[in-house]
């Protein structure tokens, strides 16, 4: 079984569509798992039902009760995030400012102060409407995107995949570098790096690498748009080869990636010239990475 | 005034609009300061299109715990308290992980030995630009660090520090909805959500209003790439009553310069939007930015 996972640095450079892509030209073979549980988009292209939904439960917050407060001040002494509030005498917690630490809790002198275990999110096990697995997930309103989630979903994929026996894992990862990017890459067979030629495309796709980098994974470079801009394409490709990472494939500005998305269809299900270039693109993943 | 630009998709325009914008005001504005700061901490890119004058180059840190061996006793007590699992206590050994350390002070304040003290450690860098009336703060993320929530906090804290609070904050957040963009809200007068007419440019719209609601902002609506995909999310913004605040229009030439790192605003399409917002702005915060006459 071969993790392979798509992420971009810069967001909006059609990471999803390709990844959903994969995930059709893979069929059955390939188990796929929504890991930007940030803006979770891959439903719209592959109308999983939604199924085996549980509650993510990840990190605390503090609750303060108010029959036990003495209205000592230690706990909003104590809190380094401006977490606890004073409103008309009553000290309460602002949720959205909290960080779960539990420091408040140790120094209450009169156990006012619990610690509950915070809700940020749902996971879900999903047939998509080619019937295939999906492994995703919606992160809460405002949740801490520690990674935790995106972990929670990968090794749900992952013990999915090795229940039905799957060549691949496809991860749909996220932008940035943060936690959730390294939850995403973290255990990884390969990384395919979605970009677009422009200034700041470029700029993400090298941070995303160095990222990449620490991880010793293989990469390889999908340039979308590659006509937008000849110059940067061509410096993105001398980058690409100084680093050993494989151009996968370069895909023209096509009005169709919008339309198909608008259909709710995957790209190479709308175009034929598509069809053919994400269909390059995996196949030298597949020589990168081999098969089972 | 403080307005942060953010949405929850990715790639839909936020950094285009928010470095256009705050030059397009710098230039307009008499008698006040403008001032950018690009919270995208972890991909900032603001200033491919702002150049200007250095000014200043700081690091940024957070607080982590360092061990002080000769005063511990092995109680185990930090390791306890983190709730983070920041801390391992091995039988001659106290390690601190710093990326999963969130400064919260419990293990320091709570030692019975004082064996832990605060020290600083490294999380980023942030850089000053300046261009005539135009000041550009960029805050960036050291790779491999994972929080990029005490970057953003820095960031805005310089902002705060540095100017008076009649100034015209524009902070470009990070996309998404979870901890990094709230910070990134929190401190805000008013949120311009940038989207894109396609079905995920909709539904990450929807996530962000929930999430504007549920902190209890105002905000307004950008459509970028207006022209492409159908009318649901201008459909979505009449149903919900939310201000469509400007519609950039979809345009080779657009796409092609914002490629090349230039800005739009020699491209007439885009000068007129922009004014047009910057117009509903005002209007949606009952404020007045005091700009130029335009003739």
């Amino acid at each position: 079984m071969k993790e392979i996972v798509v992420i971009s640095g810069k967001g909006g450079t059609g990471k999803t569509s390709i990844t959903a892509s994969f995930a059709k030209i893979n069929g059955k073979e390939a188990l796929t798992a929504d890991c930007d549980v940030d803006a979770a988009d891959m439903h719209l292209l592959l109308q999983p039902d939604f199924d085996n939904k549980k509650d993510f439960y990840s990190g605390q917050l503090a609750y303060i009760n108010p029959e036990k407060c003495i209205n000592c001040f230690k706990c909003k002494k104590a809190c380094q995030f401006d977490a606890v509030e004073v409103i008309n005498d009553t000290f309460q917690i602002n949720e959205l400012n909290c960080e779960g630490c539990g420091y408040c809790y140790h120094v209450c002198p009169s156990q006012a102060i619990t610690m509950k275990d915070a809700l940020a999110g749902e996971t879900y096990l999903s047939k998509t409407r080619m019937g295939t697995t999906l492994a995703h997930a919606a992160l809460g309103i405002g949740a801490d995107n520690s990674g935790k989630l995106v972990t929670e979903v990968k090794n749900m994929a992952k013990k999915e995949a090795e229940r039905q026996n799957s060549a691949y894992i496809l991860v749909d990862g996220t932008p940035g570098i943060g936690c959730p990017v390294t939850a995403s890459v973290t255990g990884a067979n390969y990384v395919v790096i979605v970009t677009e030629p422009s200034l700041s495309g470029q700029h993400d796709l090298e941070r995303a690498y160095e990222l990449v980098k620490n991880f010793s994974i293989p990469a390889g470079c999908i340039i979308n748009k590659n006509n937008l801009n000849p110059d940067v394409t061509k410096k993105i490709k001398s980058w690409a080869k100084e680093n050993g990472i494989k151009i996968l494939a370069e895909i023209p500005y096509n009005e169709n990636f919008v339309k198909s998305l608008t259909d709710g269809m995957t790209i190479i299900e709308y175009d034929e010239k598509l069809n053919k270039l994400i269909h390059q693109a995996w196949d030298n993943i597949v020589e990168d990475v081999g098969g089972l | 005034m403080k307005i942060t630009i953010a949405s929850g998709k990715g790639g839909t325009g936020k950094t285009t609009l928010s470095a256009n914008l705050a030059t397009l005001l710098s230039n307009l504005v008499t008698n006040t300061n403008v001032v950018l700061a690009d919270l995208d901490v972890e991909e900032p890119n603001s200033g491919i299109f702002i150049k200007g004058e250095k000014v200043k180059d700081e690091k940024k840190y957070k607080p982590i715990p360092e061990w002080i061996p000769e005063k511990c006793t092995f109680c185990n007590k930090c390791k306890e308290v983190c709730n983070f699992n920041a801390i391992i206590m091995l039988p001659e050994n106290v390690l601190v992980f710093p990326e999963l350390c969130h400064s919260c002070y419990a293990c320091v304040d709570l030692c019975p030995e004082d064996a832990l003290k605060m020290k600083d450690h490294q999380i980023g860098n942030l850089t000053h630009f300046k261009q005539s009336n135009l000041n550009f703060i960029e805050g960036e993320l050291a790779i491999g660090e994972q929080q990029a929530v005490p970057m953003i906090a820095q960031t805005i804290d310089y902002t705060n520090k540095n100017y008076p609070e009649d100034s015209l904050f524009i902070y470009d957040a990070p996309p998404g909805t979870s901890c990094p963009v709230i910070e990134s809200v929190k401190d805000t007068d008013f949120v311009v959500l940038v989207t894109e007419p396609t079905p995920f440019g909709l539904h990450d719209l929807k996530l962000s209003v929930e999430t504007m609601k549920k902190i209890g902002k105002k905000f307004g609506v950008v459509i970028n790439r207006h022209g492409i995909g159908k009318k649901d999310v201008e459909t979505f913004c009449r149903e919900e009553n939310i201000p469509v605040l400007g519609r950039i229009p979809n345009m080779e030439k657009i796409a092609k310069e914002y490629a090349k790192g230039e800005l739009l605003l020699k491209i007439p399409e885009v000068k007129e939007e922009l004014m047009h917002i910057i117009q509903n702005i005002e209007s949606e915060t009952n404020s007045h930015f005091n700009l130029r006459d335009q003739s």
